[in-house]
């Protein structure tokens, strides 16, 4: 295998004092799509956002791509264009059409002409299913096509890796399929990912690997296959015998 | 739900025929019980009396000389009237860019173009003494309209972009001040002193100046009042609560008289334009408070997703943060700017004639007019009524305009 895309080693955060991440490692190869799970509070969130750097770690080393996490400026825009990054509320800009919302970052952070970044973006809507919503504002489409219009946003910048914090979360039970066929369709396609999700079909159908996560630590992780049929950790068990009784 | 629908235009044609619109509208909303029906007549009397003296007083009784012997005064005070074809290149300048931006940009562009053709068409026809009497002054006006028709064509052309036209209004607020009081030391155009300037034309101008400048200022002094330097923080909320403590008269005399103190003497700031520095940053003070509000309004999510696409922070301020803010804020803003229309007549006070100043001034100038203060003040009252109700009424458009884009 390559070279890892992605080194977290030891990493912890604080909120004050408060510790929401207590030493996490992990590698993610090219390709790979790592699913996380875990109870509410468990650091999910907060350990994906310090990947782009939304969330600043306070001990520990990330390296994405090569580069690694500092202060340095111009490091965290590079980094920050090589990952999109998909959020449970879509966070679209409500005062630009979707057209606007996609092409933004291509023509501001990559320089791209206004007709070059529009016709990218309409090609990512079609990929989305959407092309017809062109011109509409996020506030007139359902939960479902405006976290289409997010995936697409995220993947104009033709990221290498792509984040996301329980993307169907916040959708109602019948847009949650649309969503997710997007984002097999990404994994199928070669797309570093990690999801933060609880849809364990999805794991089961695209996973590599799987993280649990519990109070800010890995309590478990390996593929979609050792974790659903032979769980070690006795809070792995637990939690899984709740969601999956929940679907 | 389509049934409903389907069925609605049957059920309609079955019914018996209803009683004149009006008359359910009346029953509905002024008579629909007792003490409803005694305070509509006794409010339809109240307007009626009272409409009735008022009307017969401006027709009658009301003695409108002051007003109508020399209305340019109240236009552009004692500018030179040899010279006052300077104000009018302005004007003109002014129509054919509000003409361009209304083709270019439509919408409420044209409810503002359609307002200034509209009022400049009554100047050049009404009848009017003194100078404003004159046949160069009746054609003055009403070649404003074609030429904003002329900047509408222009403006709706392809080839012509928003950025034209933004460059064409940025050109003619830095040329228009130096039209009006001349080049240097008076060799190309001849100088003509500030203190000559009067009227409506130094409202506008304290009212415009003030709001173009005291907007990006606020805005500023908002996101200031949000920096994580320190410094920066600290300067800004000491500039805002300071200026929001003391009253518009006290900047306007501090800014008049300690400004002039402060800097070194050969370095004179003229009168007007230390008035407007004063309106500036009082106005500022308050659009950075309102502003404030805007910024407080957008989601944090917002700021997460704008660096999550890569923009960096002055990108993420000015195309996502920004543009969401001020979204919120445009009612108190223009209520803002209204309150900051009407205070430019508190320039009174370091001697700048604008409008309320001409209108006293006149009152002084002849013993016949000493008795007629009611009918000067009213005019000079519905002047600022009209213009004031203009920009409420734009921002209502305004905000319908974009209330498109919501969330
Ligand atoms: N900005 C913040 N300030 C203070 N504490 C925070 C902040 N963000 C998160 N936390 C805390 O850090 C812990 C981890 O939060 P995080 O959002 O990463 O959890 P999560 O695993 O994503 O949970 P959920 O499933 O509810 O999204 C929680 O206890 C949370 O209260
Ligand atoms: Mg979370």
């Amino acid at each position: 295998m390559s070279d890892p895309i992605i080194i977290c080693r030891d990493v912890e955060k604080w909120f004050d004092d408060f510790q929401a991440l207590k030493g996490i490692d992990m590698e993610v190869h090219k390709g790979e799509v790592i699913v996380i799970f875990g109870p509410s509070g468990s650091g999910k969130s907060t350990f994906i956002r310090t990947i782009n750097r939304i969330e600043v770690h306070q001990r520990g080393q990330i390296i994405v791509d090569g580069m690694e996490l500092t202060h340095d400026v111009r490091n965290i825009a590079a980094i920050r264009s090589e990952i999109g990054m998909v959020f449970q509320l879509f966070n679209l800009f409500p005062h630009l059409s979707v057209l606007q919302n996609i092409t933004l970052a291509p023509i501001w952070v990559r320089k791209w002409s206004k007709a070059e970044a529009e016709e990218i973006a309409q090609q990512l809507l079609e990929r989305v299913g959407i092309p017809e919503q062109a011109d509409k504002f996020p506030g007139q489409l359902s939960g479902g096509q405006q976290q289409r219009v997010a995936i697409a946003r995220a993947l104009a910048m033709q990221p290498k890796i792509m984040l996301f914090d329980e993307p169907t979360s916040a959708l109602d039970p019948e847009m949650i399929k649309e969503v997710l066929d997007v984002m097999i369709e990404l994994a199928q396609s070669g797309m570093t990912m990690i999801v933060i999700t609880h849809e364990m079909g999805f794991a089961r159908a695209v996973a590599d690997r799987m993280f649990f996560f519990d109070e800010g630590l890995i309590v478990e992780s390996g593929t979609p296959d050792d974790i659903f049929n032979n769980p070690q950790e006795d809070r792995t068990k637990l939690f899984l015998s709740q969601i999956l009784t929940h679907d | 739900m389509t049934d409903s629908g389907s069925t609605q235009p049957e059920s309609a044609n079955i019914r018996p025929p209803s009683p004149p619109k009006l008359l359910v509208w009346l029953r509905r909303n002024l008579f629909n019980s007792w003490p409803n029906s005694v305070l509509t007549l006794l409010a339809v009397g109240s307007i009626y009396f009272v409409g009735r003296a008022v009307l017969e007083w401006a027709f009658f009784t009301a003695d409108w000389r002051p007003v109508t012997n020399n209305p340019m005064l109240y236009l552009v005070g004692q500018y030179p009237r040899d010279q006052i074809w300077r104000v009018g290149a302005s004007l003109l300048l002014v129509s054919f860019l509000t003409g361009m931006s209304w083709g270019e940009w439509r919408g409420i562009m044209r409810t503002f173009a359609m307002l200034l053709a509209g009022g400049l068409a009554v100047l050049g026809i009404i009848p009017a003494g003194g100078q404003m009497g004159s046949l160069a002054v009746h054609v003055f006006f009403l070649i404003n309209v074609p030429v904003i028709f002329l900047g509408f064509l222009l403006g709706s052309r392809k080839f012509v972009t928003g950025s034209w036209v933004l460059g064409g209004w940025l050109f003619s607020f830095l040329v228009i001040p130096f039209l009006l009081r001349g080049i240097g030391d008076g060799t190309v155009l001849p100088t003509v002193e500030t203190s000559l300037w009067g009227g409506l034309l130094v409202t506008l101008i304290l009212a415009v100046g003030g709001i173009l400048l005291s907007f990006p200022l606020g805005v500023l002094l908002a996101l200031g009042r949000r920096s994580s330097l320190p410094v920066i923080k600290i300067f800004c909320v000491m500039f805002i609560e300071g200026i929001r403590g003391v009253p518009l008269v006290t900047i306007l005399f501090m800014s008049s008289i300690i400004l002039a103190l402060f800097l070194p003497p050969d370095l004179r700031i003229d009168r007007l334009v230390r008035a407007l520095i004063g309106m500036t940053i009082f106005s500022a003070a308050y659009t950075a408070e309102n502003v404030r509000g805007g910024l407080q309004a957008v989601p944090a999510g917002q700021i997460e997703a704008a660096k999550a696409v890569g923009l960096n922070n002055f990108q993420t301020t000015l195309l996502v943060v920004l543009p969401q803010a001020l979204r919120a804020v445009i009612p108190a803003i223009v209520g803002q700017f209204i309150s900051l229309f009407k205070d430019t007549t508190l320039a009174i006070i370091v001697a700048i004639n604008e409008l309320l100043n001409i209108g006293k001034s006149i009152l002084q100038s002849d013993v016949e007019f000493l008795q007629l203060q009611l009918e000067v003040y009213v005019f000079i009252a519905a002047v600022f009524w009209v213009l004031c109700y203009l920009m409420s009424f734009a921002s209502r458009r305004l905000e319908t305009a974009l209330g498109i884009g919501e969330r």
